[in-house]
């Protein structure tokens, strides 16, 4: 209860409070995620049972009646009959489960190899970070494209299918290490410079001791900020790789799947199809980097 | 200075070196290469005797070697999918990106530069405001939506611009060039924009946050204390000292903008590389992304290298010594 | 008519809650020819006076009330452009910090021509000539040729000059110096006032010293006001102020500066403003923790003895080769600490003293040499758990109250850590006991354990920094620049603390500091170092009664000299 009070009293809460930017944000950030969340109870279809499907549902438009079967989709139907209400609520956990799962493994292999080279110094550091810099010199897209070409490659045809998801993690994940590495050495090794890491050493602190200790907690500042827009970059990158048809498969569409089948039916005048889902993704990774964006002002850390 | 240039190049080449063992070790362990050329009607025989022909019973790194060996004289090997070697196809697309890279880098830079400069200038203004409120905006929009949002507007609604294709082109040389025609002009303006955008909003907000930081500083207080004027402390003294960072993020993300381009040339059906290396990652043609990696790294590279010099020529503490 | 008149100047910057008046009515008048001093501890609104009369107030500050005026002329409601026909041009400015006063990308001609041919339309011919003569009417040598240099290819020194001659281009009738010397050696310090001086007497300048160093103050100024938190206190002859101070601030302020000239055995008279001082608290150390632990060794005994060390810091050469630098920080550096008393290393910046610190305390590995405490080598790996423990009897208070504090650590954890770390006490909550008592004995309120650093001031934050210390039960601390951050006031402060620990604790202390006076109220016997070596060591008074080595005349020489019983 106390940690609660100190929280709403803090700087960080009171500012939170007198930014408009900040508020709105983070409440269309967390509907999003809460619908995507709990989509199996909000969505009036279940687009995946072939069974709930109708074809002569095809091409409904948003909030009208259809035409054969008098029935009424809030945003549409596709080419299938599937509602693209709840496609988009489906196509949104994945996009936001790849995001957030493939966030969290770059910032664990980011922070700890971060971590590692900012301690060990020397041949330790100067490898890692020489392999960061060769990574970071290409757009981290074309690297998640090469690593899911090659993992592709690698996984028996039979399996490509479902392995896809996990491919595509592994593939984000690994494009996105970097920056977690980098903001984490720069930030440690300042930190490592500074009296208190001295003082630590002197009472008798071990190395592990003062990097987990002493040292991550002030630069969790960074990793926070990092991660929010690793988050958007993340899901952003998940659409395009599933837009270009190397992500997602259409059996477990994500957002950037939908928008390509969608766009497909942009010259032919069904635009619901492709501007709803566009227009979830935006508001989607719009929130969450002006979140990013927010956190980065109101923190303030060194990043580079 | 030369020293410092030497040792660039060195590193430079360890680079390339990297890269090309990446490349390589796709050749040879991701999807066999036996597979990929004998048919279902093999013998063991077969098999064995095409190893040997291919060099795969060699050591690692003489095969390592004569992969390098042939990369440098241009065999890049051959595409599964079409069945004929990488470097023609390369040869045949690379004029359309690298076209569509230059002009949509020009147009990043210059209008990066200019608003980078206006907002850092005029910091409280309501353009700067409006400016970057769309740059936040334009950053979350993925480059495939902004495409498919310019297509709709432009090519579907108002039919002003095609929407897909180079247009006419003319043929120099081995050169395609699509900038001699009215079409192939008019092709260009989307593609371009679409490519050029993200990178724009980085340099702009990029030149921004580093132009705010020189007006801080003490050499510019000092200079106002001077009585200079603020246009040659903004213009002389300010925007020298902002390009010297800027110049190699900058470099960086131009040289992104060909890989970027992958992106964009689906979007608008542009026959380039990028279009070709998204059909080989789909369809796991191997040599396609191995060749398509090691060219967009001699390119950065390249950049690279050119952006150190560029470094070197603007900041006098390197010129000098090299004691930094 | 005074050159320069202020008065009832007033600055306000408005804030989150409310208007914070920066300078409050504050009336001043510099003359030609005269060194006018404004002195005060930080937050006293020394500089904003300066930067109000240029016209360049950090934004949202404003003048709210009072004028302005130069030789006259009202300044303080001129419109930009008029304002900055002016800077520069009739009043100059120099900065603190010579390293980053001067844009990098420049040369210094291009630098100096530009202001000149701004301000006097001379043409380029002749304001490289006149560019060439003000560098060397600064004392800079060989000019024709330095001056097509890059600012980073002057020293410290030497581009303080630069920035000097950039000062002086149009031939202002008043400079304003905001620390001057703030940034740099006390050699090169002494060289830039007698330019300063010089100068101001030659072309009949007038000149605003703002500086917080009274040493500073007593070697130049003419006049001298003392500014307390936005107020003008006192204003007088520097005679006067230093030697019979009316004001009880600036009796305060100058019974907290260290003498140069004797040792006395404390500060008197160092809380002006703190409203009664948390009662002190007394330890018996018979009974107490901090009493136990080792036996104590004989006063007079060497504790610590150094012999032939050596450490050469190489920097460069990476994955890629690269021409590897060698810095010999510490040339074959010999001395011994006696049990009980204050050993003392001063010398200026880049002397090596803060790296021996470093090799004692073992953040640095020796690149040879020896290193003994009390028998045992700390050169070497500690050989069992029993020496480990004597090792932490060697412990350090920093120089940066703000980085020598984990800044996510509450108070409490920061000076309990070490006791929980070596299981020197029973239980955690009999460790947060003592951290309780140690943090009463450096005289913190019994709640300072449940706050976070960044609720404390520098001089509490030291205090934090010797509990923590305290908290491995030294019995060898070693002081690195303890004040050097700190206001005067709070530095004696700081420096009595240290004194009645000494003294109760019977601690040893290695204080280490550039300050030449501090070191004479502090030190038993003291060691000068110069570029990596001693070169010279002796009793604490000899250093300064009888110098021996010439780098340490030069430096007694040089240092500012603050004698308030001879003004």
């Amino acid at each position: 209860m106390t940690r609660m009070h100190a929280f709403l009293s803090s700087d960080f809460f009171w500012k939170f409070k007198r930014s408009p930017v900040a508020i709105v944000s983070f409440t269309v950030a967390m509907i999003l995620i809460l619908s995507a969340v709990f989509a199996p109870l909000i969505a009036p279809h279940d687009p995946f049972n072939p069974g709930s499907l109708n074809l002569m549902n095809g091409f409904s438009k948003p909030m009208e009646p259809n035409q054969f079967t008098g029935d009424t989709f809030w945003l549409g139907t596709d080419d299938q009959g599937r509602d693209v209400f709840s496609t988009i609520l489906y196509g949104m956990r994945i996009s936001l489960f790849v995001g957030v799962a493939s966030v969290a493994f770059a910032l664990v292999l980011g922070v700890s190899l971060g971590l590692l080279a900012a301690m060990a110094g020397g041949r330790t550091d100067a490898i890692i970070m020489r392999l960061a810099d060769i990574q970071l010199s290409f757009p981290a897209i074309l690297i998640a494209m090469l690593v899911f070409g090659i993992a592709k490659g690698i996984t028996p045809v039979h399996l490509r299918e479902e392995m896809a998801i996990w491919v595509l993690i592994i593939s984000i994940g690994l494009s996105d290490w970097v920056q977690f590495a980098r903001v984490v050495r720069g930030s440690a090794m300042v930190e490592r410079q500074k009296e208190y890491v001295e003082a630590a050493i002197l009472i008798g602190r071990g190395p592990i001791a003062i990097a987990v200790r002493h040292i991550l907690p002030n630069i969790v500042a960074s990793v926070l900020v990092i991660a929010t827009i690793s988050l958007a970059l993340a899901i952003i990158a998940e659409a395009t790789l599933s837009f270009l048809g190397v992500g997602a498969p259409p059996t477990q569409p994500s957002l950037g799947t939908l928008i390509r089948i969608g766009q497909g039916y942009l010259f032919s005048g069904e635009w619901w199809i492709l501007f709803f889902p566009a227009g979830t993704l935006l508001a989607l990774a719009l929130s969450v980097n002006l979140l990013g964006d927010w956190l980065r002002n109101v923190l303030n850390p060194k990043l580079d | 200075m030369a020293l410092y240039i030497l040792r660039r190049v060195l590193q430079s080449f360890f680079v390339l070196l990297a890269v090309g063992l990446v490349a390589f070790s796709m050749f040879r362990f991701v999807g066999d290469p036996v597979d990929n050329l004998l048919g279902q009607e093999r013998t063991q025989a077969d098999i064995e005797r095409l190893r040997d022909v291919l060099g795969l019973n060699d050591p690692f790194i003489v095969q390592y070697w004569n992969f390098l060996k042939d990369a440098v004289q241009g065999d890049l090997g051959v595409s599964f999918r079409q069945g004929r070697p990488v470097m023609d196809i390369f040869i045949e697309r690379l004029p359309a990106t690298l076209e569509l890279a230059l002009i949509s880098a020009i147009f990043a830079v210059v209008v990066g530069v200019v608003l980078g400069v206006y907002t850092a200038l005029k910091p409280k203004g309501w353009l700067t405001n409006l400016i970057l409120t769309v740059s936040l905006v334009g950053v979350s929009l993925p480059t495939f939506l902004i495409g498919i949002l310019l297509i709709y507007v432009f090519a579907v609604e108002l039919g002003w611009l095609p929407s897909f294709g180079r247009g006419e082109t003319v043929q120099i040389g081995w050169w395609t060039t699509g900038l001699l025609t009215g079409s192939g002009l008019k092709a260009l303006i989307l593609p371009a924009i679409t490519l050029g955008l993200y990178q724009m909003t980085l340099i702009m907000r990029l030149v921004r946050s580093e132009m705010t930081e020189v007006l801080g500083s003490d050499y510019i207080r000092f200079a106002r204390a001077r009585g200079l004027t603020d246009r040659s402390i903004h213009f002389r003294h300010a925007i020298k000292n902002t390009l010297i960072p800027v110049i190699t993020i900058t470099g960086l993300q131009l040289g992104s903008i060909i890989a970027f381009a992958i992106i964009t040339e689906t979007v608008f059906q542009w026959p380039g590389v990028g279009l070709l290396f998204i059909d080989s990652v789909r369809f796991v043609d191997i040599p396609v992304m191995a060749s398509y990696l090691m060219m967009i790294s001699v390119m950065f590279v390249a950049i690279n290298l050119i952006v150190d010099i560029l470094y070197v020529i603007i900041d006098p503490r390197l010129r000098a010594g090299e004691n930094t | 008519m005074a050159l320069l008149d202020i008065e009832n100047l007033t600055v306000e910057y408005p804030v989150r809650h409310g208007i914070f008046t920066a300078v409050d009515d504050v009336s001043l008048t510099v003359e030609r020819g005269e060194i006018l001093g404004i002195v005060g501890e930080s937050g006293a609104g020394k500089s904003t006076i300066g930067n109000a009369v240029m016209g360049l107030l950090s934004s949202p500050g404003r003048i709210a009330g009072g004028t302005v005026s130069l030789e006259g002329d009202r300044i303080d409601a001129l419109n930009a452009a008029k304002m900055r026909s002016l800077r520069g041009k009739r009043i100059g400015m120099i900065f603190q910090d010579p390293m980053t006063s001067l844009n990098p990308l420049e040369t210094i001609e291009n630098q100096l021509i530009e202001t000149i041919d701004h301000h006097l339309h001379v043409g380029t011919a002749e304001a490289k000539e006149r560019a060439i003569r003000l560098l060397e009417q600064v004392g800079i040598a060989d000019a024709p040729n330095r001056i097509k240099q890059y600012p980073h290819e002057f020293s410290g020194g030497m581009r303080q000059r630069v920035v000097i001659a950039l000062a002086l281009c149009a031939e202002p009738d008043l400079i304003i110096a905001d620390e001057p010397t703030t940034a740099l050696d006390v050699s090169i310090q002494a060289q830039i006032l007698d330019l300063i001086k010089r100068l101001c007497r030659e072309e009949n300048v007038g000149m605003i010293l703002v500086t917080h160093d009274m040493g500073v103050i007593a070697e130049t100024a003419d006049r001298v006001a003392v500014m307390y938190r936005g107020k003008l206190v006192e204003l007088g002859d520097t005679a006067q102020i230093i030697g019979q101070p009316q004001h009880p601030y600036t009796k305060v302020l100058i019974s907290a500066v260290p003498p140069s000239n004797k040792r006395i055995d404390r500060f008197t008279r160092v809380d002006y403003a703190q409203s009664g001082t948390p009662p002190k608290a007394d330890i018996d150390l018979n009974t107490h923790w901090l009493g136990d632990g080792p036996a104590r060794q004989i006063d007079g005994q060497a504790m610590l003895t150094v012999a032939s060390l050596n450490k050469v810091f190489r920097s460069g050469g990476g994955l890629f080769g690269g021409k590897a630098q060698e810095n010999h920080a510490v040339k074959d550096v010999s001395f011994h600490v006696k049990a009980g008393e204050t050993f003392g290393i001063v010398g200026e910046s880049g002397s090596g003293k803060s790296t021996i610190a470093r090799l004692i305390t073992g953040i640095h590995k020796p690149t040879s040499g020896e290193i003994h405490f009390n028998g045992d080598p700390l050169h070497e790996k500690p050989k069992t758990g029993e020496e480990i423990l004597r090792r932490r009897q060697v412990q350090m208070v920093f120089q940066d109250p703000y980085s020598s504090l984990n800044a996510r650590m509450r108070v409490g954890d920061i000076v309990a850590e070490p006791i929980r770390v070596n299981g020197t006490a029973p239980s955690t909550s009999a460790a947060r006991t003592i951290a309780a008592d140690l943090l009463a004995l450096v005289e913190l309120d019994a709640d300072a354990a449940l706050k976070y650093p960044h609720a404390f001031s520098g001089g509490q934050r030291q205090r934090i920094s010797i509990a923590r210390a305290l908290a491995s039960r030294p019995r060898f601390l070693i002081c690195d620049e303890p004040t050097s951050a700190l206001d005067v006031s709070i530095q004696a402060q700081i420096l009595n603390l240290l004194k009645d620990l000494q003294a109760k604790l019977d601690l040893t202390l290695l204080f280490i500091s550039h300050d030449l006076p501090v070191m004479r109220q502090m030190c038993d016997r003291i060691a000068v170092m110069r570029y990596g070596e001693i070169v010279e060591q002796s009793g604490g008074e000899a250093i300064f009664t009888a110098p021996q080595h010439s780098y340490t005349r030069s430096l007694i020489d040089l240092m500012p000299k603050f004698e308030p019983d001879r003004m």
